[in-house]
């Protein structure tokens, strides 16, 4: 029983999720999602802590295999190849798809290597081409006029905002096809989290976005499309304007209005 | 909820002076505990930079160890410092890159593994073994086999200590590098030794610093690894082939004879080990205080 239906058949697909069951240990913690997501859009996972967003995300860039008790059965297609039966290396893989965390993670290095060190592990750019890939993605990421007079700086010596836009950056760099936030915007202040939201506007021109979110205005204000997530299962699946205005079901309006979770 | 009445007021007023008492204790408590310790510190640097300095000269820099019953001040530690700062460096060259790439292994690859976990437990067993044993055990695999005693055997005994003191320190180091980092690294594409070389390890250089920093204090300072390895010696001497000079043997030899110039140049090498261990350990702080 599963109420997830595609969004609309115009929307040209970027990956689609089937029968994806996901274990840790033996606990089955994603149960037979099947999920479309549609290209240069924005999709939302809403649900309570716990319910698998956070995992279902993990599982696209197969990142979940750094832990040997986790694993994943079904099929993730991104542009119709199945990403967990691949014989492309991993790391490759990971290149097409961009990650942002919850809490920003630069590295200890230099504001310019931040972004550098991403592009350099797949493209051999003359330095000229390097600092103008470094410069578009601190644009791209609206960082660009803050930190321009300082790219030698530690990338630590940011502010909290400013790191999660580096991170942006790093991963806009490497120019992947689709970008996965996870909770980007929960450390910080509602002014950052107010610029990384038009950010995310900007970049579904290019990119398909998808985003975890515990934050239900953020993802009525961002996404075009969400998913309602709830103990492993994938509930509701729609355009975000009707699962907020008339979700289908009875669950996702509790979740939704604040009556549960 | 309804306001407190009067005598809720007072049994609420003698619990929190009850506490403030309690609290009191406890404060002149750590703090009698604190002045113990820092008792006994402090009257040991004071007696080594007091009799030590006494016996300080250039003298003490620049010669080597006088014979027994020459006169006062005649005679110096050099060729001892000489040694000890050879073996030390060969020690700590050795053993700290073996050091580093074990902790590594132990942080980045498969860390709840078999082999990680009786490697852990092994390096326990090292890191608690009296030094004693160590110095016997290459006397038995070193000098014994060449039938001479060397400035090699010392630094090899010296590199044993090592090496289970910065496997320690980068290992807990490297596990302190929050998860996140490591995942947005490999969420860029980036591979394992990149990750490594590029991030965790220079993450954590700060701790990886300071625990070799330790590590030399250490066994600058060892004695009984060196007893039976380097032994001593009254000559200058550059080289580690053969027994050798060094700063703690010299020490105990000194210290222990009835001859007053040695007496005087024990306390002077104590003096300098102290002052060096001091050092070694403020540098190791300033270290690990630095962010990144």
């Amino acid at each position: 029983m599963n109420m997830a239906e595609p969004p609309s058949p115009t929307v040209p697909i970027k990956m689609a999720v089937q029968d994806l069951n996901f274990y840790y240990g033996k606990f089955l913690a994603l149960k037979s999602i099947n999920l479309d997501i549609p290209e240069r859009c924005v999709t939302a996972f809403i649900g309570p802590s716990g319910c698998g967003k956070s995992t279902l995300l993990r599982a696209f860039n197969r990142m979940f295999e750094l832990y040997p008790e986790q694993r994943a059965e079904g099929s993730i297609l991104l542009d119709g190849e199945n990403l967990l039966t691949s014989k492309q290396d991993v790391a490759l893989i990971r290149a097409r798809i961009g990650m942002v965390f919850q809490k920003p993670t630069p590295f200890p290095m230099s504001i310019f290597d931040n972004i550098a060190f991403g592009v350099k592990l797949f493209e051999n750019l003359p330095r000229v081409e390097l600092e103008e890939r470094v410069e578009w993605a601190l644009r791209k990421a609206a960082l660009w006029d803050e930190v321009k007079d300082k790219l030698p700086q530690n990338g630590a010596s940011l502010s909290g905002g400013q790191q999660q836009r580096l991170c942006i950056a790093r991963c806009i760099a490497i120019k992947p096809e689709l970008l996965l936030l996870d909770e980007p915007c929960s450390a910080l202040d509602p002014i950052s989290t107010g610029r990384i939201e038009e950010l995310i506007a900007e970049l579904k021109k290019d990119y398909t976005v998808i985003i975890v979110t515990h934050n239900m205005q953020q993802a009525a204000r961002v996404s075009d499309y969400t998913a309602y997530m709830y103990l492993g299962e994938l509930m509701e699946f729609g355009e975000t304007e009707q699962m907020f205005l008339k979700p289908r079901r009875r669950e996702t309006e509790d979740y939704i209005t604040g009556r549960f979770g | 909820m309804k306001p407190g009445t009067h005598s809720e007021a007072t049994s609420k007023a003698a619990r929190f002076a009850h506490r403030k008492r309690f609290n009191r204790l406890a404060i002149a408590l750590s703090m009698a505990a604190m002045l113990f310790g820092m008792f006994w510190l402090a009257w040991i640097l004071w007696e080594t930079v007091y009799i030590g300095i006494s016996s300080l000269s250039v003298s003490m820099l620049t010669e080597s160890t006088p014979p027994a019953g020459d006169e006062l001040g005649a005679g110096g530690l050099a060729n001892a410092m000489m040694g000890s700062f050879l073996m030390v460096a060969l020690a700590t060259f050795v053993g700290a890159p073996i050091g580093i790439l074990s902790g590594i292994y132990l942080a980045e690859y498969n860390p709840q593994g078999k082999l990680a976990s009786t490697v852990r437990f092994i390096n326990d067993l090292l890191l608690s073994a009296p030094s004693i044993i160590i110095g016997l055990f290459v006397y038995a695999v070193i000098v014994m086999r060449f039938r001479e005693f060397s400035g090699w055997a010392g630094a090899a005994a010296l590199a044993l200590i090592v090496i289970p003191i910065v496997i320690r320190t980068t290992e807990n180091m490297l596990a302190l590098i929050p998860a996140s980092l490591r995942e947005a690294a490999y969420a860029l594409g980036t591979p394992k030794w990149k990750v490594i070389t590029r991030i965790t390890l220079v993450a954590a250089r700060a701790g990886v610093l300071t625990g070799i920093l330790l590590a030399v204090a250490r066994i600058s300072g060892e004695t009984a690894p060196l007893l039976f390895t380097a032994l001593n010696n009254q000559f200058w001497k550059a080289s580690l082939s053969g027994p050798l000079a060094n700063l703690p043997v010299t020490i105990l030899q000194f210290a222990m004879s009835p001859y007053e110039n040695w007496q005087q140049l024990a306390w002077g090498g104590v003096f300098l080990i102290t002052l060096a261990v001091l050092g070694l350990n403020i540098l190791a702080r300033m270290l690990s205080r630095e962010k990144l």
